[in-house]
Parts: structure tokens; C-alpha cells; sequence
């Protein structure tokens, strides 16, 4: 198909490069430059799509991010997005979009019946229909309206496209790089501030490039390139365009998107698609500029019904007329502009004007130009249905209550301007209190909260000339400020034309017998009965207004109607705009793909993962790992076809039995010195720490001060000042910012330095009868004996070479030994245990091991210790001093925590000991109790008791003290499983505890 | 995101440092007596307070010191930021 609304000698796209594209699997032709929407044009295409809720056919509004209407699916290098604007998306050779909202094909739509039924589809449809019966909600209702809503579709396969995040700090973030961005960022840059200028389109320059403009003897548009240019060369300025500022958070940042690769039909290597930047500014211009909008009247979501300035800018920046046969239709001079440009091309268009008689030098060069203008006039309803072929005018009243006798006119698109509408979003974001401003009818920024300031078109003002010179002041005087430097730059003659003021008119009365539908919100179809609706229900304040009929709600976030709304809202409850106020605007301003927001941080990205010195060794010996936090930690070692339960129970009953050893490195550590670090240890811990002797550990518990027990592990006094902490692998951030704050905050007059040692060591318990065997041979040159080295003693060790500490602790319940060395020698000391203990037939053993045989010891960990239990809970009262204060022990004293039927830690055998017992189960006395079962208590930890060779778990349950020897049951409805089960102590193997000191 | 002046590293993003509650709040000292109601009251009572309030935060991937912050609950404006060592006034 050829291009024949494309113009030979107007527009900036490059006409020797022609690209093809396909939309809804037809093959068409444009060039670079075009955006999709654009080229479809040049093509004379105009039904892009269908609307929401009536599924009429719906064109081009907009030229840009204002689009409301022409929403497309884009497929782009085997990748599909939804809801990509037309308008924006810029075209590159071989990409393909297709129409949304629509089935079977956007010129025939079967949903276009919602058309004819929409008495039925009015406001609050969705609130009122599909309240009742309750049951039809998840099998009919939610259904339908998943099918008939929504736009595009997301891809269901991963994303291979790459995202990245950017943090920069800057002077002066200018967003938008019309004439005031411009003026601001060079006045700015030239004073030595750090600036960074962003553009949304692909363009610099915004209204520069479209209007009949002379700046300093040049065009508009040369006078913006030639800027440009100088800027991009100074080293303290960035210059971004595809970049969207979209959100203005607290403290001065702001999130930009760059649309990196968006326009290419591959992502470049080693470039990202989209990147995501958090500046964060000193001081904000806005210079984002005014979006035109609508006037409202019959119709007015005919395909061909579009914004003045968006036709403008289709033939001044892409040579493409959006129609042969124009009608305009303006309440200001901005409609005249338009028609100007049409009549230079050849085009003659009509100029239907609702004012009376408008007198400016715009109006002027139409009327000299020979244009048709018929003053007092409006379009009382567009014709046609899947484009624009005529439509029905009248004149109206001077009141603008009454419309005269309708005709018909033929025409092919009809350009709206119903004047501008500055774009606030960022300022009003970042807490600037708005006002109304009666000449422009419209919201412009009043008190900032924030250091921001807005310009031009975004503050309402819309002639050159200010804008120009604020502009320089402004980015001048920001930037003395903070550079202290005082460069001068000369104000440019500037030569633009003179308007007059805007008609306050925006909606067209509905002539006698006719019921046209005229919309406000052209994404979400909502039309001005609706809103009527919506106030005769009562719905008062603006945002129910909002809520209640969607208006302002899509994707455009309401650029285009919001305004218009507010009009109709603010004449119905006759009362000022003002009065009425704007919904919210909160980021962003445009949609922003979850690609960019989530960034790098996706799969093995989205968290570290940190492995012990000793991991690769582990992966050779067919480690099976689990997610410990973010470590990760070997569960078993598989032999042969065995699974988890087998694996587990023979590495178990090999540390029962011979010797195993197990990587600890995963403990936190703590190093702790100065003269008083005994007395911190006495502090933060239950038990009594002043006497430990060199050389030796001390188990202990450390409670919050709500009297929870907070953390549990061993210290030992390395020398005489020197103290070596260990904590669970779960808590060893948070205990040592827990000690940072006591030293810091509580009790700076202790002289103690505390510093996390967990990845300077690497640590390998060694467990089991023939540990102290194998440790001799490990260490033969120290004495391991247990005279030597008595439980919980420590020394300093030579292995073969390499210095190691050896600790006489144990969370196995056998003898057994922790060494540590450096990280840089943990595989070493591995291979060393191993080939060593190979005589002694040592197994290593993961944490599914080492969980079952701290469990039939009863001893606690995180599981028990989690958040919700005190010392005697889990049996550690012999721990808690009464001789010392410590942190958390005044509340010990709470009256439920010495309750006498308070809950204890006690060990579960099911009666047949055979069945496994779920974690997380509940204890209860009679299972066929009414609901609610009253819960004595709950599994906290289960395991298979190589010991005895049957189930054993621990349980936190009610009177645990008094409840041994009861026989209970255990409920799972999870895994549906009711479990006849016997309370017995949490010590289930070696009550007294004599392996460990033997 | 706030922008937060460490008293020891200079201005950092909010997403360095980790939020500690009310700064003004005061331990009982150790070993001393403390009724059930003044110890609840420091355990558990806090006002949520609308303005201008001294918390605490920690420069948790920065310094690691704990420092004093007011700041206003309602605008996030920050006045002023102390070391721990230096008394709110």
C-alpha cells in the first residue's frame, strides 16, 4: 500500500530510509522517524483498536503520551508487550503490532454489541450487577470480565531482555526539553551546574519543533538544535531523550525511565532494554509542558476525531495528514495554527470557532489566508462510524445554552482544541499545593513543598517570549546558587505571534431528540450520562466521582479528560472548579514496565547467595543444597539412588556411631574485645559471664526486652580481653546490631569493640564417638585428651601448617569438636578431616543430619527459638541468673510468662512409632472435639530418631511441665493426618548428658 | 526515598540505613527497681505521633552507627541528625 496521506516536502523523518512493518498481518511502509502511529496514518489507517467497555472503533487522539485510544500489542524479537501506545512507540524495520481489545478482528468485533446494550453498561456496572448471588461470582461473573476487559496480553515466557538501574546526583534535573527546559538547562549548565536534561520523544525540542516561531534569527526548531548541540558537548550536562521522568518522591528523587533499545528492532549487545534512573536533584525545573484538551460533543470518539496540535505535529514533524477534508474545531487560537499549516500545504480547511469574534494576529493570517472560519459555531456530533465522513454543526447561542438549525458538512477528521491543560503531575507529586487558574481554566502549581520549580506551558504560561525569560532567570539563578558562578548569557529576539483569549467552553449541549453518547474518558468509555449518573446516585467527592465511573482511570491516567470532568462535575453541583479540586496525582505519570522497575534483580539476581570456602568441595561429592537464608548449605550427601530420609539417616547414625563433620561456616561470629567486654557478655546474656576463664566457652542466651528469647550460641574467651561469639546462622545480622546499639546508645561508657568475623572463618564440626581419635591425629603436636582439652575448653592448634582454633562444643550431643581456620585454608582443613578420617570411616553430614540429631537431644534452635518463647519455655531457666540484671529480665516477671501451667518444651513418639509427625501440627486432648479444638500446643521440630529407630519431635506445648507420660493427639488438616501420640522429656537420647564429656 | 545526613559519613539514601524507633525513649538503668507501668512503658508505649519526632536509625551498609534523626512523620521532612553520642535538645 502506498503512502497517500504522506507529504513530499514537510517533516523531519528520513525519507531515504523506508521501513516495513505489519499491523494486524498486513505489510505497510514508512520511514525512519515515523512512530507506528504515524506511518499507519501516511497509510490512511485509522481504526486501530477497540474501546473498553462498548468496543466502538477507536483511532488516533494524540500524538504522544497523552494517547488515549491507539493501544497496541507489539511483538519485537520473539517478545510480545501489551499496551504499548502508537503514538509512542517508534518504527524500526520489521516490527509487527496488532489491535487489542477486539475478537474476532478489530473491523468486525463481536463485543461492539455492548454498543447497542449500553443502557445496560452505565456507571458503577460492574458495583451493581455482579454484587449477588454470592456464588456466581468465581464461575460466571469474574470469568466475563476478565475476558471482556483488560487490553493486551502479557507474555507468559521469562523476559530475556535485560533492565538496569542508574543512581545519579545532579544540580538541576530539567524534565522536558521545550523552550523552557531549554533555556533553563543552558542557562544552568553555563553557570557549571550539573545538569541532566530529559526528554520523553525521541526529539528535543517539544512545541519548538511544531510552532512558526523566531528565536535570535532562527526557526524555533533550529534554535532548539543548535542548544542542543552546545549542551551535549559540555562534560556537566547529561542530555537523555526516550526518557520519562515519571515519579517525584521524597527528598528530591526522581525515577526516570530511558527506553534504551525500544526503538531498535533488537536490543543491542551489552545494552540493556530499558534502564531505570533514581536521581536524586538539588533542584527541579518542570518544564513538561501543557497537553491540549478535548471539547466535548457528540461522537467524539469517532476515528478521525483527534487533538489540533496532534494533527499539527503529524504534518510538521512526520509530513502525514490525518485527513484531506479537515474540519476544525477550536475555542481558542491554537485551532488556527493547525489550520494554518494545513492551508500551507494545500489542504483547505474549515475552521468552525466558538467565540463570537476573536481578534489576533493568529486569526488574522487565517482570515488573510482565505480559510473558511464560521465564528459561533460548534460540531454538535461527528458521522460515520469506523472513520469520520461529516458532521453535524450548528451555531449556538451566546450564552452557549441554545444550538440553531443543524447541518451537515462533509469532512474527514475533525481537530479539537478545547485549549491547554499544563502538565502538573510531577509537581503536584512531589506535595506542591495546586491552584486554579481562572484565565487558562485550568490547575497550575502553587506552593512547592519541594525544591522544584515549574515553567512555561506547565505553569500556565503560553507565550514565548515569558517563557524564554523566566526560564533563563530561573536556571540562571538556581545554578549562581549553587555553583556561586555568575555567567551572563544575552536574551535571545524573540518574534512569535500574538493569540487572544480562550472561549470557557468545553461541552456541546445535546440538540432536541438526540442522545449521542459524548465522552470524557476516551480509554475507559465513560461518557458525560455517566458522570451525571454518578452525582443523582450521590456520589459527591471527586475521587468517588473517580472511582465510581473509572473516568481518569486507564492507562492515559486521564491527560486528556480529567479536566473536562471536573467542568461537568463542578456545572451539575454548581459549584467553582476550585471548590471541587483533582483527584491525586500519584507516580507514575506513564505506565512503566515491572522489566524496569524490577531491573537486575531477577533469579539467582534478586538475592546474594553466599557459599562457604568449603562449597566446591561439597558439589563434587553430590551435595544436595538447600537455601539456608541466603546461604547455601549442603542437606545431604547422596550416595548412590537414596533420597533425602535415607541419605540423612545413615550421615545421622555414622556420627552415633563413628565420626562425621559438618560445615558450621554459616554461624555468625563476633569478635568481640576491649577491658570490658566480660561485662557486655554479662549484660546481653541470661547467665553469668564475669568469671569464664581463659580458654574456655560458655553456652548462652540472649534475650529481647520484652523477655523473648532472641538468640542462643557459644563464647569463649580467647585471651584476656578478647572474646569469640558465635550466633545462630538466622540472627548473626541482627545480634550484632543488637550489640551496636547497646554499646552505642545504652551504654557508651563500655569500652568494647564488636566486629562480624562469619567470613574470615571457616568452621567444620566434628562429631562422634572417634572424633577426639581423629583430632589427634589432626593435631598431633597438641594435647587433645580430655584433660587436655575438657568440654567446652578451647586451644589453638597447628594443622600441619596452618593455624586453627579448636573448641570442645557440641550440637550433636557426642563428643565433639569445632575447628576454624582461615576462610582461605576452609578446603584444606576439609580435605584434611576427610583423608584423615578416613580410617576412622568419617561420613560428612548435612543439616538434615545435624537437625535430626540436635532433636532427639532436645536441644533448641530456631524452630523452638522463634519469637514467641522465654528461657523456661525451652527449658534454658537454669541459664537465667537471679544475682544480675541483664537486658530482658525484668520483664521475666510478666505475670503470664511465671504462669504455673505455662508452655514447655517436651518430646512426642507417636503410639504405633512408626508415623511421621507433621511439623507445624497441633497437639490437641480429643480429636473429635467441636470446632474450635481447643490447641494445647504445636510440632516445632520433627525427625527420625536414629537412636531408637522411630519418629521423634519436639513440641512447645501448654503445662508441658506436668504433661509427661499423657498420651494426646496430633492434628495435621494440612495433611489430613490425626496421630495418637505420647508426651515424653525433650531429652530423648543421653538425658544426662555424658557423651559429650566423655 | 529520604536522603539522610549520617553525622559521620555525610548525606546517604534511606536504602543504606535501617529504621530503629523513637529516640527519645530512655532505658531504666540496670539493676534498678522499675515498676510494672514505667517498664511497660518502655518496652511497649509509643506514640504515634503526627510531626516532628527523634528516631533512631542505624547506617546499617554504611559507618554502622546508630544516630538520632528528627524528623516529621507527616512530610518526611528532616531537620536535624545527631550522633548517639550527642543528647537531643
Amino acid at each position: 500500500m502506498n503512502q497517500s496521506f504522506r507529504l513530499e516536502n514537510i517533516g523531519l523523518i528520513n525519507r531515504n530510509k523506508k521501513l516495513s512493518f505489519k499491523f494486524n498481518g498486513k505489510v505497510y511502509y514508512g520511514y525512519e522517524g515515523d512512530t507506528l502511529a504515524s506511518a499507519l496514518i501516511a497509510n490512511g489507517v485509522h481504526l486501530v483498536g477497540r474501546s473498553f467497555k462498548y468496543h466502538r472503533p477507536r483511532g488516533f487522539f494524540g500524538a504522544g503520551v497523552d494517547e488515549p485510544y491507539a493501544i497496541v500489542q507489539l511483538y519485537r524479537n520473539g517478545e510480545t508487550e501489551p499496551n504499548i501506545k502508537a503514538t509512542e512507540q517508534e518504527l524500526f524495520e520489521g516490527l509487527e503490532a496488532t489491535s487489542v481489545n477486539c475478537w474476532p478482528s478489530v473491523n468486525f468485533d463481536i463485543g461492539a454489541i455492548n454498543n447497542f446494550l449500553r443502557i445496560f453498561l452505565p456507571a458503577g456496572f460492574y458495583y451493581k450487577t455482579f454484587m449477588w448471588p454470592k456464588s456466581f461470582w468465581f464461575k460466571v461473573y469474574e470469568p466475563f470480565i476478565r475476558k471482556a476487559a483488560g487490553l493486551g496480553v502479557a507474555s507468559i515466557k521469562h523476559d530475556k531482555e535485560r533492565y538496569e538501574h542508574k543512581y545519579e546526583y545532579c544540580d538541576l534535573l530539567i524534565t522536558g526539553s521545550g523552550p523552557s527546559g531549554l533555556a533553563s538547562a543552558y542557562a544552568a549548565a553555563k553557570n557549571g551546574a550539573k545538569v541532566i536534561l530529559a526528554e520523553d520523544k525521541s526529539r528535543f525540542g517539544g512545541t519548538l519543533l511544531t510552532s512558526e516561531v523566531n528565536i535570535g534569527n532562527q526557526s524555533g526548531k533550529e534554535w532548539a538544535e543548535s542548544i542542543i548541540s552546545e549542551l551535549k558537548e559540555m562534560p556537566n550536562v547529561i542530555v537523555k531523550n526516550r526518557s520519562q521522568v515519571f515519579g517525584y518522591y521524597d527528598h528530591n528523587m526522581l525515577v526516570m525511565s530511558e527506553r534504551v533499545s525500544d526503538h531498535l528492532p533488537k536490543t543491542k549487545k551489552f545494552h540493556p532494554k530499558q534502564r531505570l534512573w533514581y536521581i536524586r536533584a538539588k533542584e527541579v525545573l518542570i518544564s513538561s509542558g501543557s497537553i491540549e484538551r478535548p471539547i466535548v460533543f457528540g461522537n467524539n470518539d469517532t476515528p478521525g476525531v483527534m487533538l489540533s496540535s496532534a494533527a499539527k505535529e503529524y504534518l510538521k514533524v512526520y509530513g502525514v495528514l490525518v485527513g484531506k477534508n479537515p474540519l476544525i474545531f477550536t475555542n481558542n487560537d491554537s485551532g488556527y495554527e493547525t489550520a494554518i499549516e494545513f492551508q500551507k500545504n494545500g489542504i483547505n480547511p474549515i475552521i468552525l470557532d466558538t467565540r463570537k469574534d476573536p481578534k489576533s494576529e493568529i486569526v488574522d493570517e487565517a482570515k488573510n489566508l482565505g480559510i473558511n472560519i464560521k465564528f459561533s459555531y460548534v460540531v454538535v456530533a461527528a458521522k460515520g462510524y469506523k472513520k469520520v465522513k461529516s458532521a453535524d454543526i450548528a451555531k449556538i447561542s451566546e450564552d452557549k445554552e441554545q444550538l440553531g438549525i443543524v447541518e451537515n458538512i462533509k469532512c474527514d477528521c475533525i481537530c479539537v482544541s478545547g485549549f491547554w491543560t499544563p502538565t502538573i503531575h510531577l509537581a503536584s507529586q512531589s506535595g506542591n499545593k495546586t491552584k486554579f487558574k481562572e484565565d487558562i481554566d485550568a490547575f497550575v502549581p502553587g506552593i512547592s513543598k519541594q525544591n522544584e520549580t515549574t515553567l512555561g506551558a506547565a505553569n500556565g504560561t503560553y507565550t514565548l517570549e515569558e517563557t524564554l525569560k523566566k526560564s533563563f532567570e530561573t536556571g540562571h539563578k538556581l545554578s549562581k546558587e549553587i555553583t556561586k558562578k555568575d555567567n551572563k548569557i544575552s536574551f535571545p529576539n524573540v518574534i512569535e505571534k500574538k493569540s487572544t483569549a480562550h472561549d470557557k467552553f468545553w461541552c456541546v449541549p445535546l440538540p432536541k431528540g438526540k442522545n449521542y453518547k459524548r465522552f470524557l474518558d476516551f480509554q475507559n468509555d465513560v461518557a458525560v450520562s455517566d458522570i451525571e449518573i454518578a452525582l443523582k446516585e450521590g456520589y459527591r467527592s471527586i475521587e468517588h466521582v473517580k472511582r465510581y465511573t473509572t473516568l481518569g482511570m486507564a492507562t492515559d491516567q486521564g491527560k486528556t479528560s480529567n479536566l473536562n470532568g471536573l467542568q461537568l462535575v463542578s456545572k451539575i453541583e454548581n459549584k467553582v472548579v476550585p471548590a471541587i479540586g483533582h483527584t491525586t496525582f500519584r507516580p507514575p505519570y506513564t505506565p512503566v514496565s515491572i522489566g524496569a522497575i524490577v531491573g537486575r534483580e531477577i533469579g539467582k539476581h534478586s538475592k546474594p547467595t553466599r557459599k562457604s570456602p568449603m562449597h566446591s568441595w561439597h558439589e563434587k561429592n553430590n551435595a544436595i543444597f538447600v537455601d539456608a537464608g541466603v546461604w547455601l548449605r549442603p542437606r545431604y550427601y547422596k550416595q548412590g539412588n537414596e533420597n533425602l530420609f535415607e541419605g540423612s539417616k545413615r550421615e545421622a547414625k555414622n556420627v552415633r556411631t563413628n565420626v562425621g563433620v559438618c560445615d558450621v561456616t554459616t554461624l555468625g561470629k563476633i569478635d568481640i574485645k576491649g577491658p570490658d567486654a566480660a561485662e557486655l557478655l554479662n549484660r546481653v546474656y541470661t547467665n553469668s559471664w564475669l568469671k569464664l576463664p581463659v580458654g574456655k566457652a560458655r553456652y548462652g542466651v540472649m534475650l529481647r526486652e520484652d523477655g523473648i528469647v532472641m538468640d542462643d550460641g557459644t563464647t569463649t574467651r580467647i585471651s584476656e580481653n578478647h572474646y569469640h561469639m558465635t550466633t545462630t546462622t538466622a540472627q548473626a545480622a541482627n545480634v550484632l546490631s543488637h550489640l551496636e546499639y547497646y554499646l552505642q546508645l545504652v551504654w557508651p561508657e563500655l569500652n568494647v569493640n564488636v566486629v562480624s568475623t562469619t567470613e574470615q572463618w571457616a568452621g567444620a564440626a566434628i562429631a562422634g564417638p572417634k572424633s577426639r581419635d581423629l583430632l589427634s591425629k589432626l593435631f598431633p603436636n597438641s594435647d587433645v585428651s580430655n584433660e587436655g582439652l575438657p568440654f567446652m575448653g578451647f586451644i589453638e592448634g597447628d594443622l600441619f601448617g596452618v593455624k586453627a582454633r579448636i573448641f570442645r562444643i557440641s550440637f550433636s550431643g557426642e563428643l565433639a569438636y569445632e575447628l576454624n581456620v582461615e576462610s582461605d585454608h576452609g578446603i584444606f582443613m576439609w580435605e584434611k578431616i576427610m583423608e584423615i578420617g578416613e580410617a576412622f570411616k568419617i561420613q560428612p553430614y548435612g543439616i538434615e543430619a545435624l537437625s535430626t540429631l540436635r532433636i532427639e537431644m532436645g536441644h533448641v534452635a530456631g524452630s523452638e527459638l522463634d519469637g514467641r518463647t522465654i528461657p523456661y519455655d525451652n527449658s534454658l531457666e537454669g541459664l537465667v541468673s537471679k544475682k544480675k540484671d541483664f537486658i530482658g529480665k525484668r520483664s521475666l516477671s510478666r505475670k503470664a510468662f511465671k504462669a504455673e501451667d505455662r508452655q514447655k518444651i517436651v518430646g512426642v513418639i507417636p503410639l504405633d512409632k512408626k508415623t511421621s509427625i507433621p511439623e507445624g501440627s497441633h497437639l490437641v486432648k480429643d480429636f473429635n472435639a467441636p470446632l474450635p479444638n481447643p490447641k494445647l500446643g504445636y510440632i516445632s521440630a520433627s525427625c527420625w530418631s536414629v537412636e531408637h529407630d522411630n519418629p521423634f519431635s519436639l513440641a512447645i506445648l501448654k503445662d508441658g511441665k506436668n504433661m509427661i507420660g499423657e498420651k494426646l493427639f496430633v492434628m495435621s488438616p494440612l495433611k489430613n493426618k490425626v496421630i495418637p501420640v505420647k508426651i515424653v522429656s525433650s531429652h530423648y537420647v543421653d538425658p544426662k548428658g555424658e557423651r559429650v564429656r566423655s | 526515598m529520604l536522603y539522610i545526613k549520617c553525622p559521620h559519613c555525610g548525606w546517604r539514601s534511606q536504602n543504606e540505613f535501617s529504621y530503629g524507633g523513637d529516640a527519645t525513649v530512655k532505658r531504666p538503668e540496670l539493676g534498678k527497681e522499675v515498676s510494672d507501668k514505667e517498664w511497660d512503658d518502655f518496652v511497649y508505649n509509643r506514640k504515634s505521633l503526627r510531626g516532628k519526632h527523634w528516631e533512631l536509625w542505624q547506617h546499617l551498609s554504611g559507618c554502622r552507627q546508630w544516630i538520632k534523626v528528627e524528623r516529621d512523620t507527616a512530610t518526611h521532612e528532616i531537620f536535624k541528625t545527631l550522633k548517639a553520642s550527642e543528647e537531643i535538645s
